[in-house]
């Protein structure tokens, strides 16, 4: 078996493909992220969504080529991503709640008109970051063991 | 929260800022900061002295875990009031003291201290708890804070060796009294010591009781070095010498005491207590002091020492125990074993602290504590000299020194108790006072013997390592406090009769008060010429001849044969273990993943057959199945094909491949069920772990499949049918039973109303059952950190960086 990270020679459509299919597969990530209060979607399909968009670019180019586009430590990124989380959970009990109460309301944004602000998306954004950060680390690491 | 708990708390809460303390301020010596602690404690505790005095208790409730009846509940009485001035005030002196044993430069002061203020909150805890379980936890806490002091110097062998000793034994205690404690609350329905004596009547017939009973005494026995138990004790001693005169002889071994009395009033009434809690204890004042005489380190002797001491006291209180049969007894004559428990566990830490501290000082001074190097000291340290005989002889129970006072009083109890004809003792009840004049004798040999080969005798500087003075006056000050208590209580034991011992003798016989009677707390030096007298005149005399002709018989100790030793049978269990343990991990853990799976996969089948069978619990009901389309006919046909095509696939790529098409092939089925979320999911899951699979198969070794046995493979074949037959069974019996109504409604209902959103398997997700959630993102974080640290750590060839 090749190892299926190695920069090979004759991957042109592959490659040219990627560099235009990751962004529309991140594209539709950050849609489904922040639809899924209302439609199918969420923090942890948008996050594995992002992570095979990474995928992607890790199997036609290779692991150097991923770290120069992205400079980003996974684990950090998981760790930023539990804080988030705890953080928004907790938040409730500032204001004397019990811990995960999540509150709601809708706000006239510009550009964006009457919109629903929740903070069941800042909890989710944990979720979609530790999604990432662990998928990527964990395929990272194990990339990189030779 | 009141002041009470804050007292028994502040030692812990000072302890955090202990090492801040130790780096930033290192021109003091931090126990200089450490020793406030104790006395503010004393001087806190001295004011209920006037409250237990009038026979009153305090009582002060901090809500911990109110659902499950656990508070914190502070209760002061007598004997809890003895034990926490006891615990502050020899603390007081031991930090006094370690402030000059200890020296600031060499030394991890920080970690010391924290650990003994760890301990103090502890042992206050054990004693002025009322909840059982609060008392347990500050039980173990005692044993923990032990086994990091014994094993403070931890880059010594035998450190490390006694401290998994004492940790392994009282731990063991301390899980025993967990059982007890549950036992017992469930007979008489509360955590609480006081409403369990309260309800006492109700149950004491229970055959549970005496398991509870059993239970709590195997925890007292191991924590106070009893007989079997005692082999603990001795290796302690690798401790700084401030951690054994004040752990190991003053308080934590008396812990063991303390619970015997605190239980007493429950326990007592049942003959079993009575025989166990004397018998043991007087044969561990025979065993430890015979054996007292042969050892030759000073600190092992007075450790050994101390074993038969505890003894001596866990007798009085089993023999005090007589005293609670008040239906036998209308007046209190058998409470002189009880004033006399509590009288000599007074005098017992003040003299054994003072005896350790002087080992410590001969220690420090001339680099040696074993006997045979050292003598003829007295005239290089006179000080030190004196601090010992006075110690040694009150030990001895020579008078005027308070020794003699309480060992007057045990054997006065020990001749009433055996001429009283209460539990049968007509018979054998002349064994009591054979065993305790016999211990006594032996006593005072090894107590002379102290003195002797320390202090007397022929001087052999050449053998010490250090050229020996008289210690700094730092480390004379509490032994001096401790030798002028010896002697003041000896000269004046009224001091102490109605503000310490009495208060605590009634905590333990509250029946005896209860039934209007008394305890005559009253102690005289001379009593006339009665047995106790020729007793104590028999002890010394005696005593003096054995110790004259000890070369003579010493040489009897050797013919003991080694392998009926407790402490060779105790290493033979823990090297036995180790090497059952090795043998079975070595069967088990093969190393591969597929072993692993068929223990797993072994088991659940088992569990889960096993269960249905047994439990009946099969049920196939046709009427809640849908009917079946010819997509999904189509899709299962699919599904099966590749799931068998797997198991003979050649390569492990052609595995991986099919495995996907089983993945994606579920993944059609949610969108023919209607379930978006799932679909994508399940797809984008399957596409990544696809990509992580080859990932991980290039770096696994090229194992054929071919090389595995046909047995093992047929065995394997079995497993995985049964699997899937368990599977299914389940989900067609979940399917055809329901216990309660499905909660989906409520979800459809709220969604929009409760968590104002639209998609409800998120919703569900991030609102509804968001703890999940949470607690499903940290196990992933902790797989994916997991799976980073063991490749970077087989990186490093197993180095840990």
């Amino acid at each position: 078996m090749k190892n299926p990270i190695k920069k090979h020679t004759n991957d042109v459509i592959l490659e040219s493909s990627t560099t235009f299919i990751t962004f529309i597969i991140f594209l539709f990530a950050v849609y489904l992220f922040f639809a899924g209060h209302y439609t199918p979607g969420g923090g942890f399909i948008g996050g594995l969504v992002t992570a095979s968009a990474l995928v992607l670019v890790l199997l036609a180019f290779d692991i150097k080529t991923l770290r120069q586009i992205l400079p980003i430590d996974y684990k950090q990124m998981t760790a930023v991503g539990m804080l988030i989380s705890v953080l928004t959970a907790s938040g409730a009990l500032l204001f004397n709640k019990p811990f995960f109460t999540h509150a709601h309301s809708y706000f006239n944004l510009p550009l964006f008109g009457k919109t629903s602000l929740h903070t069941a998306m800042l909890f989710d954004l944990g979720v979609y970051l530790v999604v990432v950060g662990v998928t990527m680390t964990i395929i990272q690491t194990i990339g990189e063991s030779d | 929260m009141s002041l009470l708990h804050l007292a028994i708390l502040l030692p812990l809460l000072v302890s955090l800022f202990i090492p801040l303390l130790y780096k930033k301020i290192r021109s003091v010596h931090t126990g200089w900061f450490v020793l406030l602690v104790p006395l503010t404690l004393v001087a806190y505790f001295s004011q209920f002295l006037s409250q237990t005095m009038a026979g009153k208790t305090v009582v002060a409730t901090m809500k911990w875990i109110p659902s499950l009846d656990i508070n914190f509940v502070a209760y002061v009485d007598g004997l809890g009031l003895l034990f926490a001035l006891l615990i502050t005030g020899i603390g007081s002196l031991v930090v006094l003291y370690s402030i000059y044993y200890l020296d600031a430069k060499k030394e991890a002061l920080h970690n010391f201290y924290v650990y003994l203020l760890l301990f103090m909150t502890a042992m206050l805890g054990i004693v002025l708890s009322d909840n059982m379980i609060v008392m347990y936890l500050f039980w173990e806490l005692t044993s923990i804070s032990s086994f990091l002091l014994i094993g403070y110097w931890y880059e010594r062998e035998r450190s490390r060796y006694g401290a998994q000793k004492s940790m392994l034994i009282t731990v063991f205690g301390g899980l025993s009294m967990l059982g007890g404690i549950s036992l017992l609350s469930l007979l008489s329905g509360s955590f609480s010591i006081r409403e369990s004596l309260a309800a006492v009547g109700t149950y004491s017939g229970d055959p549970l009781f005496t398991v509870s009973l059993v239970l709590f005494l195997l925890a007292a026995f191991t924590k106070s070095a009893q007989f079997p138990f005692h082999i603990w004790l001795p290796d302690a001693m690798e401790a700084p010498t401030p951690v054994s005169a004040y752990l190991h002889s003053a308080t934590m071994v008396k812990a063991g005491l303390y619970l015997v009395a605190r239980m007493s009033p429950i326990f007592a009434e049942t003959p079993l207590w009575f025989y166990l809690v004397s018998s043991v204890g007087m044969f561990t004042l025979f065993w430890g002091s015979l054996n007292a005489v042969k050892q030759v380190d000073l600190k092992v002797i007075l450790a050994y020492s101390t074993i038969s001491q505890l003894g001596l006291i866990m007798s009085l209180l089993g023999l005090g125990a007589a005293a609670l049969q008040v239906d036998i007894i209308p007046d209190s004559l058998y409470t002189v074993a009880t004033v006399a428990a509590v009288f000599h566990l007074i005098n017992h830490a003040t003299f054994k602290g003072s005896l350790f501290m002087m080992a410590g000082i001969v220690d420090h001074e001339t680099g040696t504590r074993d006997i045979r190097k050292l003598g003829g000291l007295s005239q290089l340290m006179p000080v030190t000299f004196t601090i010992a005989t006075i110690g040694t002889l009150s030990m001895a129970g020579v008078p005027p020194f308070n020794g003699f006072l309480s060992k007057e009083m045990f054997l006065t109890g020990v001749l009433q108790v055996s001429e009283s004809g209460l539990f049968h003792l007509d018979t054998f009840g002349l064994l009591f006072p054979f065993f305790a004049v016999v211990g006594s004798i032996f006593t005072f040999v090894y107590s002379i013997l102290i003195v002797y080969r320390t202090f007397l005798g022929p001087k052999q500087l050449d053998k010490l390592p250090k050229k020996p003075h008289e210690a700094p006056i730092g480390m004379l000050i509490p032994p001096l406090v401790l030798v002028s208590l010896v002697v003041l209580i000896g000269l004046f034991p009224n001091l102490l009769s109605n503000t310490l011992i009495r208060p605590a003798a009634e905590a333990i016989l509250p029946k005896v008060i209860a039934n209007g009677g008394t305890i005559p707390v009253e102690i005289k030096l001379w009593h006339g010429f009665n047995p106790e007298l020729f007793l104590t005149i028999l002890i010394i005399s005696a005593g003096t001849i054995l110790f004259l002709t000890l070369p003579k018989w010493r040489s009897l100790y050797h013919r003991m044969p080694k392998q009926f030793s407790l402490n060779h049978q105790y290493d033979a269990l823990l090297s036995r273990g180790e090497r059952t343990s090795t043998a079975i991990h070595d069967t088990v853990m093969t190393g591969y993943m597929r072993s692993y799976l068929v223990y797993i996969f072994g088991f659940i089948v088992a569990l889960v057959l096993s269960s249905l069978y047994f439990l009946d619990a099969f049920r196939f009901d046709v009427n809640p199945l849908s009917t079946v389309h010819a997509y999904e006919v189509v899709l299962v046909l699919v599904l099966i094909g590749s799931a068998l095509s797997i198991t003979f696939a050649r390569s492990r790529l052609t595995s991986i491949i099919l495995l996907g098409v089983v993945g994606y092939t579920v993944a059609l089925f949610f969108v023919l069920f209607r379930a978006p979320d799932l679909a994508l999911t399940q797809l984008v899951i399957e596409t990544v772990s696809v990509a992580l699979f080859l990932l991980v198969f290039y770096h696994m070794p090229e194992i054929s499949r071919k090389e595995e046995r046909i047995k093992f493979k047929l065995g394997n074949a079995a497993i995985s049918a049964l699997v899937g037959l368990s599977v299914t069974l389940v989900a067609l019996a979940s399917l055809s039973q329901r216990s309660f109504a499905s909660i989906a409604q409520y979800y459809i209902d709220n969604v929009a109303d409760l968590a104002a959103g639209g998609n409800m398997v998120n919703v569900i997700l991030v609102d509804f059952r968001g703890f999940d959630t949470l607690f499903e993102i940290s196990v992933l974080a902790i797989a994916g950190l997991g799976i980073y640290a063991m490749i970077n750590f087989r990186k490093t060839g197993g180095i840990d960086k």
